[in-house]
């Protein structure tokens, strides 16, 4: 895919250092705290992580649809090089549902429960075209067709209510890519399905992905998900990266102690009958992070200068970890090992 | 999913232990200082209520007392006997307005608790009923609490008294008439959650009576929404026996209650004599509102569902 | 759609549903009629002497039994025939029917009210809930809850008529005839008359759209439809306006609707302290007169009133919720 192609172009979406913090009368919540990552044009990028994690906030950061208590503090997203922090809402909202549009993880939720599919179809056109009802009406059908949905023209006719869960979910990628977009912003949108219709939308998606050359971010917590759809994956952890890379290259040789213990809890990489590996402890309140490396007081290799914070180092071309002491090292990158 | 449903709040503090119910009860009840006001104002009010024969200035209704020169007078106004000052002026006929309030706070505090207790006893009384013998019992009752909640209370209580006439057991019996269908759903309400629990089937095995086991274990669990029910529901009554009164089908003129004052204003009102109907009205309207805001904070402190 | 032949047996039952209710309330009537209160005491103009009562109850019937008598008020009751009243001496149901129109209009204007102010505030505060205008829209719905009507009427009265004397304080305005419609909402006098009963009438109702609409509101805005919409790019004028007041309006208008029948009850404070001539009058009219034929034929009316306004909200929920309409929850 064109995505995995290692010259340097500008890419789709940039982000990098961004900090999304929500203030509550209990405290601030450090819901994302310095996620840096890009995706190039027509590239797959899973984003993994635990629920907490701030995959999703980083999703709606990107969109700016980050609601009181919520704002972002700190960081740049770039959109084709365009920066979207300082962008003001109008801005924002022309380029959402045009240029960046997003799937949500629940389909039975996102559709508008009152108004019919082609009311909510068209108005997706409408908003950001000025095109006739008709020829939103005809754009809307073919988007239909175009993510497999059967006899599209009387689905157009009907309530959300009397369609199945995946066709929902068909619906709303078929309003996401109605109008071309470069970017798709799809968080977790084959979670509550069934396994079969899982995997009938995950390749749906990657062959639309491919045929329209629209770039995404594929949010999961399912690693196994992404390892069979993303050319390049980014894991996240108490609101950082703290991995990326290639997907072949960071599921078959993890570098970060946590990336590692994800991969290890797959059941499909255990051997039948033994124990599931699982990753002690449990991730930490995001109000009230441990000091330095959120992951230390779960992780088997901490060691003293973890009480630093990790910066985010390049391993090798487009591979970077948040680690001092990774997986495989023959040697801890800080001077002082722990005995 | 939602945005703002990040990462674990931590619980507030948890409250001090080695509290009585009705100290976390009181403490609780506190925690709002418009309810806390309230609570005492309803108190002073019913306090009023209560000696109003002994601290007001004149018996309004003792024609002795009253002289019909003194009709009208303006608030500040020094009785023609020169013994107190009108603070609040007179009626038409002539009574301190202090006094005739007073008196009418005490008759309307009486008919809206009055009838609030007896539609209270028969209301929950059916509603256990109801609850405890299920079927077809459980159905009739019930088909005939909906169809009456259906009709507003006051259509209800006109026409009763259309039929039975007026004077004050007339009026009591239209207002238990229109409440007790509120308690007996709030009260077979609660009643079927509590029967299914353990303890009930615990008193079951022990071989109790039915009616020990209706009245002495149901019905102090179904206690706390009874208690809302109770307060908004006699605001309610005492709502509309003074709108029933303002219609001149209510109490009759010689047991004026707040409502009557303000009818009987009413009249003076058009040539600007306010306060022969304003005065009483604020009364009425600080009574209701007292007893509303105290039955709100009841119910936040008494749902378990809402306690955090 | 495949849902007509479900929604006209649905229209069906419910249709048999309510003249069981009219069947039912007929009975009550009678019993309290018969049982409770004296049939020769409330039918009988009291100013009647021996012989003509006797000669009254033969005609009437009340010599027979009581189920004779039942069939016999039935039969009477549905050739229009609910008696003569005393005080006019004219058909009782003919008063009635002519006093409707003007308790209708007030009615209505109070609903359009309720739903005029009652909707916009609900979603200012639904939308801005930490504002502090916000906070004093629903301080002040509380109180109008709190609130008894006949008071409001009378204060207003005192403010709007007596101090700064801006709008007449009784009677209904001239009326004028618009689209075969007759009613005083189409004379700038008659709007001057009725805004001050309609604004007391509508005071609670406006109270409890505000509520309704403000948790709607707040209960929608959290809605992942709301924020796909917001993720579609839609102006957030066409968000409160279509994707949120459509699923809000759903419960307002049901309320809104089966409130419409108490509104009409509670028209008879209103039109009492407005002098507002229309059928609520006429009933505090009669019982003050013992009018007794108006009564029943007051009664009558109104619980039909009733049975319709349930009926004709049931379906128009059915009609409004595609959810609903449907009947069960298809795949």
């Amino acid at each position: 895919m064109t995505g995995a192609d290692p010259r340097k172009q500008e890419p789709t979406l940039a982000v990098e250092g961004l900090k999304t913090h929500f203030f509550t009368k209990a405290g601030v919540v450090k819901a994302v705290d310095g996620v840096s990552l890009h995706v190039n044009p027509g590239e797959i990028l899973g984003l993994v992580g635990e629920s907490g994690s701030g995959k999703s906030i980083t999703g709606f950061s990107i969109l700016g649809l980050i609601d009181a208590p919520g704002r972002i503090v700190e960081g740049s997203i770039r959109y084709k090089g365009r920066e979207l922090t300082t962008a003001s809402d109008e801005e924002l909202r022309k380029l959402r549902g045009d240029r960046i549009a997003m799937i949500f993880q629940d389909p039975m939720m996102t559709l508008n429960p009152v108004l019919r599919i082609d009311t909510q179809m068209i108005e997706t056109v409408r908003v950001h075209h000025r095109v006739s009802k008709s020829e939103a009406l005809e754009r809307s059908r073919a988007a239909l067709a175009e993510v497999g949905i059967p006899s599209p023209e009387s689905r157009l006719k009907n309530y959300p209510h009397e369609l199945s869960g995946g066709m929902r979910q068909r619906v709303a990628i078929a309003i996401a890519f109605i109008n071309k977009p470069d970017l798709i912003i799809a968080d977790e949108p084959t979670t509550a399905l069934d396994v079969t219709i899982q995997a009938q939308i995950l390749a749906e998606a990657q062959a639309l992905c491919a045929r329209t050359g629209t770039a995404m971010i594929w949010i999961t917590h399912d690693l196994a998900v992404v390892s069979s759809l993303a050319d390049r994956i980014a894991v996240m952890y108490a609101g950082r990266v703290v991995e990326t890379g290639r997907t072949s290259e960071v599921v078959s040789a993890p570098r970060h102690p946590y990336t590692r213990g994800l991969i290890n809890s797959v059941p499909s990489h255990n051997a039948r009958g033994s124990r599931l590996a699982q990753i002690p402890g449990m991730t930490p309140s995001l109000m009230n992070l441990p000091k330095g490396c959120a992951f230390r007081t779960r992780c088997p290799q901490a060691i003293d200068v973890c009480l630093e914070t990790p910066p985010i180092r390049e391993i090798a071309p487009g591979r970077e970890i948040r680690c001092f002491n990774p997986v495989g090292a023959a040697q801890p990158a800080a001077a002082e090992v722990a005995p | 999913m939602s945005v703002t449903d990040v990462g674990t709040v931590p619980t507030p503090a948890a409250r001090p232990a080695a509290q009585t119910p009705f100290q976390r009860f009181v403490a609780d009840f506190t925690e709002s200082r418009l309810a806390t006001i309230a609570f005492i104002l309803l108190i002073v009010t019913m306090v009023l209520a209560l000696i109003a024969p002994w601290i007001v200035p004149q018996n309004p209704y003792d024609l002795a007392q009253v002289d019909i020169m003194d009709s009208r007078l303006k608030p500040g106004t020094p009785a023609a006997s020169g013994k107190y000052t009108h603070w609040l002026g007179t009626d038409g006929a002539g009574r301190d307005l202090v006094s005739a309030m007073l008196y009418g706070l005490r008759i309307s505090l009486a008919v809206g608790v009055m009838s609030g207790v007896i539609a209270m006893a028969l209301g929950a009384a059916i509603g256990l009923i109801a609850a405890y013998a299920g079927g077809r019992t459980e159905s009739i009752i019930m088909r005939i609490v909906d169809l009456q909640l259906s009709f507003p209370a006051i259509l209800v209580a006109l026409m009763l008294i259309a039929i039975l006439g007026k004077g004050v057991d007339k009026i009591i019996i239209a207002l238990v008439t229109v409440q007790w269908a509120y308690y007996a759903r709030t009260v077979r309400g609660s009643a079927l959650v509590e029967s299914r629990k353990e303890y009930v089937e615990a008193a079951r095995c022990l071989g109790l009576s039915n009616a020990r086991i209706l009245f002495r274990h149901i019905l102090p669990n179904c206690l706390p929404p009874l208690i809302v029910v109770v307060t908004v529901q006699t605001a309610h009554a005492i709502s509309l026996e003074a709108t029933l009164s303002f219609l001149g089908v209510g109490l009759p003129q010689t047991e004026p209650s707040l409502g009557l004052l303000i009818s009987n204003g009413f009249q003076y009102m058009l040539s600007g004599e306010y306060w022969i109907s304003f005065f009483p009205g604020l009364v009425l309207l600080m009574t209701i509102v007292v007893i509303n805001l105290v039955g709100d904070q009841l119910r936040d402190v008494l749902n378990p569902r809402l306690s955090k | 759609m495949h849902s007509e032949p479900r929604l006209t047996a649905y229209i069906i039952r419910r249709l048999m549903q309510s003249a069981a209710v009219v069947l039912a309330m007929s009975v009550i009537v009678f019993l309290g009629l018969n049982v409770i209160g004296d049939p020769v005491y409330l039918l009988i103009d009291p100013q009647a002497d021996q012989a003509e009562i006797e000669r009254t109850i033969r005609r009437l019937g009340l010599d027979q039994p009581i189920y004779i008598q039942y069939f016999n008020f039935i039969t009477n009751a549905l050739t229009g025939n609910l008696g003569t009243s005393f005080v006019h001496g004219t058909s009782a149901l003919k008063l009635i029917v002519d006093r409707m129109p003007a308790t209708l209009e007030i009615a209505i204007a109070a609903t359009l009210m309720s739903i005029v102010f009652g909707i916009p505030l609900g979603l200012y505060a639904g939308l801005k809930p930490d504002n502090f205008f916000s906070k004093s829209i629903m301080a002040t719905s509380i109180l109008g809850f709190s609130l008894p009507t006949f008071w409001v009427g009378i204060m207003m009265i005192m403010v709007f008529a007596v101090m700064l004397g801006w709008l007449p304080s009784t009677g209904r305005g001239p009326t004028a005839t618009f689209l075969g419609i007759t009613s005083s909402l189409f004379t700038i006098d008659g709007l001057r008359h009725i805004a001050m009963p309609a604004l007391n009438l509508a005071l609670l109702k406006i109270s409890l759209v505000i509520r309704l609409t403000r948790a709607g509101t707040r209960e929608a805005i959290h809605q992942d439809y709301i924020k796909f919409a917001r993720a579609k790019g839609i102006s957030s004028s066409r968000i409160v306006g279509v994707h949120l007041l459509k699923n809000i309006m759903i419960p307002v208008v049901t309320v809104l609707g089966l409130e419409f029948g108490n509104l009409v009850a509670f028209s008879v404070v209103t039109e009492t302290i407005f002098a507002w001539p229309g059928m609520g009058k006429l009933l505090i009219d009669s019982i003050q007169s013992l009018d007794r034929p108006v009564i029943v034929a007051y009664l009558i009316i109104i619980v039909l009133l009733f049975v319709i306004i349930n009926l004709v909200v049931d379906i128009l929920y059915s009609v409004l919720d595609p959810r609903v309409r449907i009947g069960e929850k298809s795949a």
